[in-house]
């Protein structure tokens, strides 16, 4: 039983590694400009689809993710550049259904260049599995927590120690002020989508070797990546991690012990319930509404 | 105005039959048509006038359709019964969950909804025995509405169409009255509207239920129609599409919703040939819609054509 | 020109026309099939397969001197969608016959609709209660799911196994076979140990694998179909069970061990004979027949698989039984397809009746192993 729970615990954390780069990307956009990106896990499936493609094309693998990586950010920037600036101060539900639609166009896309069949990327250091106190553990698995951590404190530096990182988390705690103290805001606005989409591209990466990858492999990241968001407070990019591995880690512990069907279910009636008693999040700050 | 709007609808409806007999278009797309501008005339109530976005609205839909098929189908409830079980259904849910969910704003209450709706979709998924799973539930019988059965295309049409008239006429009403009122205060400014004395909550939660009520109604005639449901026709993807429907034509505008919700249908219909472009081009249209004419299609198009209209006319007067 | 050979010439030119507008008139069949989708690699062997047929048989002059039209919607494994596509092809593309419904839960949805429009229905289908209990316009030409259990029990009683685990997915083919199993279990003395589920479409199953793991099972049987057991096999590897496994005929093609890689090695599973023609005793009558299919596909297509085979054998059924019914009426084609005798096709040889709308026997089945990334016949299955 106690074997059984701590590989449920291995998958919960690598899953939800996952969903903490998601949260994240979800957190970095919303800190510069309050709207959620709901196309932020199509970046992780284009992110996986293109390697993927380059690889079967012939690229080595590095190559293949960097220039992947490369250009999910260039889609990133152009969905900010097409969709979200010309539509800068909309009401809040215009917003989000324009990043509806920009997924949709991503998915659509992805579909014509893909189709709807599935496809794998081979594992970065093989695939024999490593046993561990009764437990297998995939090494793909060390690669997506290890790439996790290294990612998520390279951001949490550039937030808290780097001039243009404290410029971004300036614009989520008041815009006007930050632009009255010089910072771009569509500078900002730029980084903050390019730098999500690159995220959301090296998860899909990590993450493609281990599960199929497809067309359609975006929608339920993208809706657990703002899950994990959303518990760890909306704007607090370290609260979006923490919400993540909390949510694949409940995932996996709901899939073992209660029901695997249910398992997605067992996930949003858990943030439904945060959304009901704690709305800002079990991290975030308690805001005050503008009148 | 308001009343033209509704004859030239019952006239349009009457005369597709007659211009084009028997034509599987008019007869089967027609009666999907005529559906999902109940649903979207429910859903902009809500969302149009009352300014709360909902991703989960498909869930009330199957909650009618699944109400209906599992009632008629496994316990040999009459028809009629059914559907009102599948109405104080969604009736009940939705008043239930009004209170929590629309204590929310924004991004959250998009996420609220959401999740609301996956979750029914997940035990639409799971609850084989009584749902027959993902490939879902067949052999439903048809309607019967005391003693008349309705079992041919044409008798589909017939009830669809009127089913549609009433739903329209109901939301022009709704939107007219003293509820309709206080839900477009509180679109406006919510604290606004509390200053006023309007109690908002009262006002949300009764415009949920009944946009659950429209939803739930056109899902139990849906699963008649179709004889047969899936939990594919209540997923976020409809719900998206609903949202579409609602936003194309205009938000505040039954019209509007009425139009997004044939445009939609019919592109659909028309795009199946071209099956792999269809989701390009349905997001493509969100986008573009949203970007450049968020008031809408119908609205910017209708707004467009009186300007142009006014132009005509006061021509030789400005000269 | 002279009044006789004008006239002839006359006649010869409304001769001519009248061929033409005669000719003009085609077969129509009619065909959903998952084409993409998790069921992709079933679906696209069986539209190629039927647009190969259609194009060879139009090449030597159609059936009854008239061209064969194919016209098929893709329901990428929505059972909805599937119902739609056939009321589409009945009332608004007005089709003869419809040879289709590759999953058995597309199959299932339309079944109420063909009965009760009268139009026959061939099913590429594997879920048993397609055709038990018989209905009379559905048949079809693909193995049952029970005959799939009972060829891995056989097998697992030859090697001395009896505690299996099962592994299934929620489609209604998974669910059939899930059930015949079940059914059948106790015929052969196996004890199930362990009964787990996932959804179609999920990416992951090593939670429920991790269970199965954890219980006393000697076997693992995953009934299913489309890239799941695909995973599942990866799944199976990657948590290190060493256990033999099992999969259904859901997964008979060269795709499924592309996709699931080097952990495919080993999986056992019944099959048509399709995938290992070749090694077929010269003695066999099917043999020929599968040779045949087999080039002419491989020649444009790519490696075979059993679901191409299964369209070949609905749609030449379909083509004979119209030819014997002289025409396209309906109800005398569906006469005609019950009473198909002998009909040596690439799943096996047909035998239908009024009782049997499939018309093949346990050993139209042969059991295959996956050796080297390729399927071989296992020696000792008769």
């Amino acid at each position: 039983m106690l074997e059984q729970l701590f590989q449920f615990l291995v998958t919960g954390i690598t899953v939800g590694s996952l969903y903490a780069l998601v949260g994240l990307g979800f957190a970095l956009i919303y800190n510069a400009s309050d709207v959620v990106n709901f196309a932020q896990g199509e970046f992780v499936m284009l992110g996986a689809m293109t390697a993927i493609s380059l690889v079967a094309a012939g690229f080595p693998l590095p190559l293949a993710a960097v220039v992947a990586i490369l250009i999910t950010i260039g889609v990133g920037l152009a969905l900010e550049r097409f969709a979200i600036e010309p539509s800068l101060g909309a009401s809040v539900v215009t917003t989000i259904i324009i990043t509806i639609g920009a997924a949709i166009v991503l998915r659509g896309v992805a579909l014509l260049i893909w189709g709807k069949d599935f496809h794998a990327l081979p594992a970065f250091s093989g695939d024999t599995p490593i046993h561990l106190g009764g437990a297998t553990l995939l090494p793909q698995s060390l690669w997506v927590m290890g790439a996790a951590v290294l990612l998520v404190g390279l951001v949490r530096a550039f937030l808290n120690r780097t001039l243009l990182g404290k410029a971004l988390l300036a614009c989520s705690f008041n815009r006007a002020a930050a632009q009255l103290v010089g910072i771009n805001v569509r500078v900002m606005l730029r980084l903050a989508y390019g730098l999500s989409a690159g995220l959301g591209a090296i998860a899909g990466i990590l993450i493609a070797p281990i599960t199929f990858s497809s067309y359609e492999a975006g929608i339920m990241l993208g809706l657990k990546g703002f899950c994990a968001a959303i518990i760890g407070g909306f704007g607090n990019p370290m609260g979006a991690v923490a919400g993540g591995l909390l949510l694949g880690v409940l995932e996996a512990l709901g899939a073992g012990l209660i029901s695997s069907g249910y398992k997605d279910a067992i996930v949003f009636v858990f943030v439904l319930m945060v959304l009901f008693f704690e709305p800002t999040g079990l991290f975030g700050h308690k805001s005050a509404d503008r009148v | 105005m308001r009343l033209a709007g509704l004859v030239v609808f019952a006239v349009g409806a009457a005369l597709l039959p007659v211009l084009f007999p028997d034509n599987y278009f008019v007869l089967v797309v027609g009666v999907s048509v005529g559906l999902y501008v109940i649903l979207a005339v429910g859903l902009n109530l809500l969302m149009g006038y009352a300014g709360q976005i909902s991703l989960g609205h498909a869930a009330f839909f199957g909650m009618g359709a699944y109400a209906s098929a599992i009632l008629t189908t496994r316990f040999a409830w009459p028809s009629l019964l059914a559907m009102l079980a599948g109405l104080a259904l969604a009736g009940l849910v939705a008043w239930v969950l009004a209170r929590p969910i629309l204590r929310l704003r924004g991004h959250y209450l998009a996420m609220a909804t959401l999740g609301f709706g996956i979750v029914v979709h997940v035990l639409m998924v799971q609850s084989v025995a009584w749902t027959g799973g993902p490939d879902g539930m067949g052999s439903i019988p048809p309607l019967n509405l005391l003693g008349w059965s309705v079992d041919t295309d044409l008798r589909w049409y017939g009830v669809v169409a009127v089913a549609m008239l009433l739903a329209i006429w109901l939301s022009l009403n709704i939107v007219d009255s003293r509820i309709g009122r206080a839900l477009r205060a509180v679109r406006g400014s919510e604290f606004a509207a509390q200053t006023l004395g309007v109690d908002t909550t009262r006002a949300k939660t009764q415009v949920f239920v009944v946009s659950a009520l429209f939803a739930a109604f056109a899902g139990s005639l849906f699963a008649h129609q179709q004889a047969f449901v899936s939990p594919d026709s209540f997923s976020l993807m409809v719900s998206v599409e609903l949202v579409t429907m609602v936003v194309l034509g205009g938000m505040a505008s039954t019209f509007g919703a009425a139009f997004g919700a044939i445009t939609l249908t019919v592109l659909h219909e028309s795009l199946v040939v071209f099956e792999d472009y269809e989701m390009l081009i349905h997001g493509a249209l969100l986008m573009l819609v949203m970007i450049f004419l968020p008031q809408g299609l119908f609205v910017g198009l209708s707004q467009g054509a009186r300007r142009a209209w006014r132009a005509i006319r006061f021509k030789g007067i400005s000269e | 020109m002279n009044a006789r050979l004008r006239n002839t010439l006359l006649t010869l030119c409304l001769l001519a026309g009248l061929n033409l507008a005669h000719a003009a008139d085609p077969i129509k069949i009619g065909s959903f099939l998952t084409v993409t989708g998790p069921a992709s690699f079933l679906g696209d062997p069986e539209l190629r397969t039927l647009q190969m047929v259609v194009e060879e048989i139009n090449a030597k002059g159609g059936v009854l001197d008239r061209p064969i039209q194919l016209i098929h919607y893709d329901t990428g494994g929505n059972a909805r969608d599937a119902l739609n596509y056939v009321k589409r092809l009945i009332r608004s593309d007005k089709v003869d016959i419809i040879v289709g419904g590759t999953t058995s839960g597309d199959t299932l949805a339309v079944i109420p609709e063909v009965e009760k429009e009268g139009m026959p229905l061939i099913s590429l289908a594997g879920a048993i209660e397609i055709i038990d209990p018989v209905k009379k316009w559905v048949f079809k030409v693909a193995h049952t799911d029970r005959m799939a259990a009972a060829k891995i029990y056989e097998d697992l009683n030859q090697r001395g196994l009896s505690k299996v685990a099962l592994i299934t997915g929620d489609g209604g083919f998974d669910k059939s076979g899930r059930e015949q199993l079940r059914q059948l279990a106790p015929e052969y003395g196996i004890q199930i140990v362990a009964d787990e589920s996932y959804g179609n479409k999920d990416t992951d199953m090593t939670t429920q694998l991790t269970k199965i793991r954890a219980s006393d099972a000697q076997a693992l049987i995953n009934f299913g179909f489309g890239q799941a057991p695909a995973i599942v096999t990866r799944n199976v590897k990657q948590l290190g069970i060493d256990l033999p496994l099992y999969q259904s005929h859901g997964v008979a093609s060269k795709t499924f061990i592309d996709l699931a890689g080097p952990a495919a090695e080993g999986v056992r599973l019944p099959a048509a004979a399709l995938v290992v023609a070749e090694e077929l005793s010269d003695a066999d009558p099917q043999k020929p027949v599968l040779l045949a299919y087999k080039n002419q596909y491989e020649a444009k297509h790519g490696p075979v698989s059993t679901f191409g085979g299964h369209a070949y054998d609905g749609i030449m059924i379909a083509l004979a039984a119209i030819e014997r019914a002289g025409g396209t009426d309906k109800a005398k084609v569906r006469d005609e397809i019950e009473k198909t005798q002998g009909f040596i096709g690439a799943s096996g040889v047909f035998a239908m009746s009024p009782e049997d709308h499939m018309g093949l026997t346990l050993d139209a089945f042969k059991m295959v192993e996956v050796r080297d990334g390729a399927w071989t016949l296992v020696e000792n299955a008769e």
